[in-house]
């Protein structure tokens, strides 16, 4: 059977980009065009760490920590975003790339709370040596509300005989998300994810500048009186736990959450027809938290409020056993 | 879009402000009256929310105009009437120092204590707080430190806001003790309109010194007659950029072998010609009049003394890369210069030197003035076209670059006004003529800011390739006759050049051979008595302030940065922690390599370049 | 129209298209993961209008909203068809080789002009051809609708409609062009899909082919009916004739689900023997003779779900069940054993096996085989094929392959329900975001968004009324009154009022709508009701 269409064809398949040759660390690496140099790395088995880059957001190339040096280039350039070029020759691991991954490394973790963030960049961390220490002694968190307050162009010079944090208490101000910007490392996925990537709805931005930048709603209301929607696609998103299902945190408060005890189970959203592909983490024969596959296309990992928390009706028969 | 406005009305003054920006609203549902219609047809969507994006930031500063601040009842009239979630108008306007999100007193004074100023005249806080109390009051009158005006021939200034339908904006320099107490006395009766217009210090101009070019003008020409700025030979230029045809415009460019004056040197032709043949259409062409480099008054003292100049440079640079519509971006600091800028455009459309048939041309082209809002970061030209769109002024990644994807996403001629006015120079007097001025590399003249403990402060245009030694002559050297301490070139991205080194040739290899820069053309003289810790915590301080917060070095660094002179600050008195220099390394390390863009690049030079001289107190031992 | 029921598209594909009409659809709010697709359309360029009477969330995406009258659906679809063919936009190639009845069809609309499409529906002729000119002239465009188009007594009509505008202008049967009906629960296609049609076999084949039939009965070695069954609402007219004395419901709880809750809840009342197995204890449960405690299909057992987009996922097992309840299929199992027949206790595998090797258009789509593809769209004939995108690329194939398409003039018939004095106001009825049809489910989670039930009005008719937000009025159809607070919303027009059924337990909207069904669907007129509101005295309201 032939088909006749008047427009163009589907997407241009992988298969059809054009070749790109280049090197990494010395070794020939052929992508297409379109790749990244991450691609490219990744393709010959080298790692990079990336902290702000996620296969289903556009790369915003903000944390510099996936940085790698390209012959020819003044300053290194972020393996994230950069499309490969050919006959490019990039290097890894020299002493300039391990130093600036090495300090941001140090300087993220020198002002946050990198305990949730995974295992990876604890090993990170140990691997490039990096030493919040140096920096002095954590200054004290502020009060809730102050640094939604910094106004641009201005701040305290202290005496810097502390290390400046972005520590504060955390956010609680509805039933289904708790907001702990103590450990947020300001790497835009949460926008992303509640904006223009997945789902169009500007709860959040990146508000102020500097060392006060920080995410926020319109004049720091609580999310009750933002556009929240609550799909939790921010928090999907979260690398650091700053964003987290109040189902977890209470969880880990109590000391309870306990991941090596938790299955997890893809199954159908009950909802609408959409057919959205969830992952029931349960623990105790108990649903403690919903997520979706980054790499189904139906969703690309996201969810909305009812998929991502309308569950309870079936614990709820539990409870009434 | 489905958005959620802030449940917080506006007042009429709100919405009357923001209307007379936007024009009145076309529906019900874009925050006008509800007709009968409305009930059954509206249009909106993401590409009209858009299209409509870029008016956000004119939107604003209409509100903080009219009220004092961006109230969260006018931000959510905004929002309606462009389409766009207050989250995100928020994120914007809490990226601006010139725009409160907070309620503010109805005068409010911006002070300088940038490095320029404190070099001249010392730190101005102890004196308004004893005039007005301590910074960010809401009373009728409050005050709050600003980085550098622009104004730093003068030693001191003030920027005057007034909000209100009766309010203003005006720059009060110098801003002096008597000046101070003036202004405190009037109170919130003061009239903003009638303070005297700041002077320009051009001090080769009182000297009848005939070799300047690009400021030949200055305080000769009436700058508010378009007859007087012909008669001064203005739009001869543009007469000959229209018989030339944009490739001989761009041949000519390239045989005066004109660099860009904004910092990075680029050559001119090649940027044009780079846009001029791109096939992507429309083609945008931007004026960079963002100057905010501390030390840096040579943009503000050409646009508010020969502001046609600039309007003729940008209609050539848009006939020439094929656009139809310009942006001047001007910095929010410069009232003055505003005025009369949006004069001269007014002027030449009326004349038909903009419009639909450019001088006949046949060709069309219109410019827009847009008023920056108080960031350093906003002079960096990618997140300058951010600030245009109604985003938040953070830079892009480069590649791409504007010439490729720039305002709007279109092909883009994005030049600092020093370089546009070069044109000038070039095409009047031909390439020849430009070319045999300065360096065989670094051709044609360039300005030089000259500030602090300066004999002659002002603005001063000499061949590239003059050695500083000479051009501190010509200032009258160091004021007082006091020994020289240093000197800081090229501005708070630039770096210190000591006694010892006043040969140096200024010109863009020149600079580059003696590991220094040009920069923005900032010669800050700092005699013996200015205390270089100090300054350079203000220095590190000014880049905290600045720094867009998009990426970790800049955004964690420059507080470090801050942090490690505050304790070498108090070292003095106390302990220097034991690897100071080595972090300061480490830090100029990744801010240099791992920025996104040239602020965060630039963030750590001049305290390296301190380090690195042994100009800093306590470091000097390699500890 | 064509063939077996199901989306023509891929929501891949709204990602691609030029232009995106959603009608009838706040998929916003009732499909906010196939928004997200739609949305990726827009940032990749495409042009959207939205039909609606309300301008919900979704709308306010569209770069035109078209405000029409409720229930004026088939007039506008008319109106755009003769503007297409007037304007000569009509897809001449694909009417002549892939359809049929067009002359006719043409001839009907005729009388429908921009400034009588107007006068019916209320939208402004110019946005009308508007529409009409861009969904013509789009390379791709994809057509999409929900219970807008499908809850009234035209349904099926309304329907047709919108297929005879894709047939005009060639947009279906290519890749980005196409039709999408969004179904309103997670699994309402797969059950059209496994049978649960009355007139249909599992993969729509028919009850009452001599040939379809006996394949079924060879297989399963009994005798089958060979007449088409009754649909939802002809069983409630079969109880009240007293001809259907026995009902067995899973998972539906008609009594808050059914337009007209009062008839539905006297119908169910007058059987002998009433079975049902749910999840809950809901109020048909209340009534029922035997409840079977049952589990829930997504979390508690093993099966297949079909999506909007034809595409069947596995569901998965993750939590044990708790006190009595079983899985659907030991509850049927049993009961067969029961009835004196020993099915024995198949896997949920071995069902879908012996359906595949009864269903031709899901024979490929092995446990396996889903499992590695996330899913596959059908028809999927065998285990090389990997499902269709779209369907009805045999339209387009050189040579046409199977039967033309073929044009369906429908007429514009009003809502039953007439506006008169007495009943001066349209009650139009949908869904929130954060909750789902009778709110069984969502009552489950406190969400944040979640406010109690209102009835709905536009500003100026809160004005008119003299009513203030919070303020409890009476609603009265000519079927029932209730009373609910008012809320204001801005979406609304003057005359246009707006319920959900998510809380009836405390506000029974379905009181008020009526039940008058389409004939050829079964689906009821729930979007389109008369009805009077008036202010209640303080006192009453206490």
């Amino acid at each position: 059977m032939t088909i006749t269409s008047p427009t163009a064809a589907d997407p241009t398949p992988v298969s059809l980009r054009r070749r790109i040759e280049l090197s990494v660390d010395g070794q020939p690496v052929t992508v297409h065009e379109g790749d990244t140099l991450l691609d490219a790395c990744r393709q010959v088995g080298v790692e990079v760490p990336t902290l702000c880059f996620l296969e289903t957001l556009a790369p915003v190339n903000v944390c510099r920590v996936c940085v790698v040096e390209v012959e020819g280039s003044r300053t290194l350039v972020p393996s994230c975003s950069r499309k490969a070029e050919p006959g490019m020759s990039v290097q890894t691991a020299s002493d300039r790339v391990r130093t600036s991954r090495r300090m941001v490394l140090e300087l993220l973790a020198s002002s946050v709370d990198l305990s949730l963030a995974g295992d990876d960049v604890q090993r990170w961390i140990a691997e490039y040596g990096a030493r919040a220490d140096r920096h002095g002694p954590a200054a004290a968190p502020a009060a809730a509300g102050e640094r939604d307050r910094a106004r641009p162009g201005h701040h305290h010079v202290g005496d810097g005989l502390s290390a400046a944090t972005v520590h504060q208490p955390a956010k609680r101000d509805n039933e289904l998300y708790q907001r702990d910007y103590s450990r947020c490392i300001l790497c835009y996925k949460c926008v992303e994810a509640c904006g223009e990537d997945a789902q169009n709805t500007f709860a959040i931005a990146v508000a102020g500048r500097g060392f006060d930048a920080r995410i926020s709603t319109e004049f720091d209301v609580g999310l009750p009186d933002s556009a929240c929607v609550y799909c939790g696609n921010c928090i999907a998103v979260c690398p650091t736990g700053a964003l987290m299902f109040t189902s977890e945190a209470d969880l880990r408060a109590e000391g309870a959450w306990d991941e090596d005890r938790q299955q997890v189970t893809r199954t159908v959203c009950p909802y609408c027809g959409v057919g959205c592909n969830l992952e029931l983490h349960v623990q105790d024969n108990t649903i403690v938290k919903v997520t979706s596959p980054l790499d189904h296309e139906v969703t690309s990992g996201n969810l909305c409020v009812k998929g991502r928390f309308g569950f309870q009706f079936a614990q709820a028969r539990r409870a009434a056993d | 879009m489905d958005l959620r406005v802030t449940r917080v009305p506006a007042t009429a003054d709100e919405r009357s402000a923001v209307d007379a920006v936007l024009g009145e609203p076309e529906s019900g549902w874009a925050g006008g009256e509800r007709a009968a219609v409305d009930g059954h047809v509206a249009f909106g969507g993401l590409r009209r929310a858009e299209e409509r994006r870029h008016l956000l930031l004119p939107a604003l500063h209409a509100l903080q105009d009219r009220v004092g601040w961006v109230s969260e009842g006018g931000l959510g009239y905004v929002c309606t009437r462009l389409d766009l979630a207050p989250a995100v108008a928020y994120g914007v306007a809490s990226a601006y120092a010139l725009l409160a999100t907070e309620p503010a007193g109805q005068v409010v004074l911006h002070v300088c204590d940038d490095v320029a100023c404190r070099a001249a005249t010392g730190d101005p806080a102890p004196l308004l707080e004893a005039n007005l109390g301590p910074t960010g009051g809401t009373g009728p009158v409050s005050w709050q430190p600003s980085p550098c005006l622009g104004y730093c021939e003068h030693g001191s200034a003030a920027l005057v806001l007034r909000a209100g339908t009766d309010g203003g904006r005006a720059t009060v320099a110098p801003f002096d003790v008597a000046r101070q107490g003036e202004l405190v006395a009037l109170g919130d009766r003061l009239d903003v309109q009638a303070l005297p217009t700041p002077l320009a210090l051009v001090p080769q101009l009182e000297r009848g010194d005939p070799s300047v070019r690009l400021l030949r003008r200055v305080g000769r020409v009436d700058v508010a007659s378009i007859d007087a700025y012909r008669a001064a030979g203005g739009y001869e230029a543009l007469r000959r950029a229209v018989e030339l045809g944009p490739a001989g415009v761009i041949a000519e460019l390239k045989d005066a072998k004109l660099l860009g004056r904004g910092g990075a040197a680029f050559p001119t032709g090649v940027k044009w010609e780079t846009v001029a043949r791109n096939p992507r259409r429309p083609h945008y062409v931007v004026a960079n009049a963002d100057e905010s480099e501390p030390g840096t008054f040579k943009d503000r003292v050409l646009l508010e003394h020969d502001p046609f100049a600039l309007v003729e440079a940008l209609t050539i640079a848009g006939l020439t890369m094929g656009a139809e519509q310009g942006f001047l971006y001007l910095r929010g600091e410069y009232p003055l210069a505003e005025q009369r800028l949006t004069h001269a455009a007014e002027a030449a459309r009326r004349r038909g030197l903009l419009g639909e048939d450019v001088m006949g041309s046949g060709l069309r082209f219109d410019l827009e003035l847009r008023r920056g809002a108080g960031a350093y970061i906003a002079g960096e030209e990618t997140a300058l076209l951010n600030s245009i769109e109604g985003r938040r002024p953070e830079p892009r990644n480069k590649p791409p670059f504007p010439a490729d994807h720039g305002l709007f996403d279109r092909p883009t001629g994005i030049n600092n006004v020093e370089t546009l006015l070069c044109v000038l120079d070039v095409l009047t007097g031909g390439s020849a003529a430009f070319a045999s001025t300065g360096t065989p590399q670094s051709t044609g003249t360039r300005l030089f800011c000259l500030s602090g403990k300066v004999a002659s402060p002002g603005l001063y245009e000499v061949p590239l390739g003059t050695s500083l030694r000479s051009l501190l002559e010509q200032a009258g050297g160091v004021a007082d006759g006091r020994p020289l301490q240093a000197i800081l070139l090229g501005g708070a991205a630039g770096g210190f050049v000591g006694p010892d080194e006043l040969d140096l040739e200024l010109s863009f290899e020149g600079a580059r051979a003696a590991g220094a820069t040009l920069g923005s053309g900032v010669v800050v003289v700092l005699d013996d008595t200015v205390d270089l810790t100090v300054l350079l915590r203000r220095i590190a301080q000014f880049f905290r302030d600045e720094s867009c917060g998009q990426c970790v070095p800049c955004r964690v660094g420059t507080q470090r940065q801050e942090e490690v002179l505050a304790r070498l600050l108090a070292g003095r008195a106390g302990g220097v922690l034991a690897g100071e220099r080595a972090l300061l390394a480490d830090l100029d390390a990744v801010l240099r390599d791992a920025s996104i863009c040239g602020l965060g690049q630039t963030a750590s030079a001049a305290v390296t370049s301190a380090v690195r001289r042994g100009l800093v107190a306590g470091l000097q031992e390699g500890s | 129209m064509f063939g077996a029921g199901g989306g023509t598209s891929s929501y891949e594909e709204i990602e691609h298209a030029d232009l995106i009409v959603l009608w009838g659809s706040n998929a916003r709010e009732a499909h906010p993961i196939f928004f997200h697709h739609l949305l990726k359309g827009l940032r990749n360029g495409a042009k959207m209008y939205a039909v609606d009477p309300r301008r919900t969330s979704s709308a306010q995406w569209a770069d035109a909203w078209l405000g029409l009258d409720v229930g004026s659906d088939i007039a506008l679809a008319n109106t755009i068809a003769r503007e297409i063919i007037h304007a000569g936009l009509v897809n001449t190639e694909f009417v002549a080789r892939a359809t049929t009845g067009f002359d006719e069809y043409a001839a009907d609309v005729e009388r429908w002009t921009l400034d009588e499409g107007e006068r019916v529906t209320g939208v402004p002729a110019e946005v009308i051809a508007a529409l009409a000119h861009d969904y013509a002239r789009a390379g791709r465009a994809q057509l999409c609708w929900t219970l807008g188009i499908t809850e009234h007594h035209t349904a099926t009509d309304n329907v047709l409609a919108l297929c005879n505008l894709s047939l005009l202008t060639g947009h279906v049967g290519r890749y980005g062009s196409g039709l999408v009906p969004l179904r309103g629960q997670n699994n309402v296609q797969g059950g059209g899909d496994m049978g649960a049609l009355p007139n249909k076999f599992p993969g729509f084949q028919d009850v009452e082919s001599e040939e379809i039939r006996a394949k079924f009965e060879a297989r399963w070695g009994r005798t089958l009916h060979r007449e088409r069954g009754w649909h939802l609402a002809q069983m409630f007219e079969a109880i009240e004739r007293r001809e259907l004395r026995a009902l067995y419901v899973l998972g539906e709880n008609p009594i808050d689900s059914e337009a007209d809750t009062r008839r539905a809840s006297a119908a169910l009342g007058e059987l002998d023997h009433l079975v049902v197995q749910d999840i809950f204890l809901t109020r048909t449960a209340e009534l029922a003779d035997v409840v079977l405690p049952a589990s829930v299909s997504t979390f508690e057992s093993d099966g297949t779900v079909t999506s909007s987009e034809r595409r069947v996922q596995r569901t998965r097992r993750a939590l044990a069940l708790p006190g009595d309840a079983r899985e659907d299929l030991d509850i049927l199992c049993a009961l067969a054993a029961r009835l004196g027949h020993d099915w024995g206790r198949p896997t949920a595998e071995e069902v879908w096996d012996e359906l595949r090797s009864l269903s031709p258009m899901h024979a490929g789509m092995s446990y396996r085989r889903l499992e590695e593809l996330g899913g596959i769209q059908w028809p999927c004939w065998d285990e090389e094929h990997p499902g269709d995108k779209f369907l009805h690329g045999r339209l387009w194939a050189e040579p046409r392959e199977g039967p033309p398409a073929p044009f369906f003039a429908v007429e514009w018939v009003p809502p039953i329900d007439e506006l008169t004095d007495e009943f001066p106001m349209r009650l139009t009825t949908g869904r929130r975001l954060d909750s789902y049809n009778t709110g069984v489910q969502t009552g489950g989670y406190r969400s944040p968004l979640r406010r109690p039930e209102t009835l709905d009005l536009s500003p100026e008719d809160m004005g008119r009324l003299g009513v203030k937000e919070g303020d409890v009025v009476r609603i009265t159809s000519r079927r029932g009154a209730i009373t609910a607070p008012v809320h204001a919303d801005p979406a609304l027009r003057p005359g246009l009022a707006f319920m959900t059924f998510h809380f009836p337990d405390e506000t029974e909207t379905n009181v008020l709508t009526r039940d008058d069904w389409d004939p050829k669907s079964g689906t009821a007129e729930f979007k389109a009701t008369a009805i009077r509101v008036e202010r209640l005295a303080a006192e009453v309201v206490g």
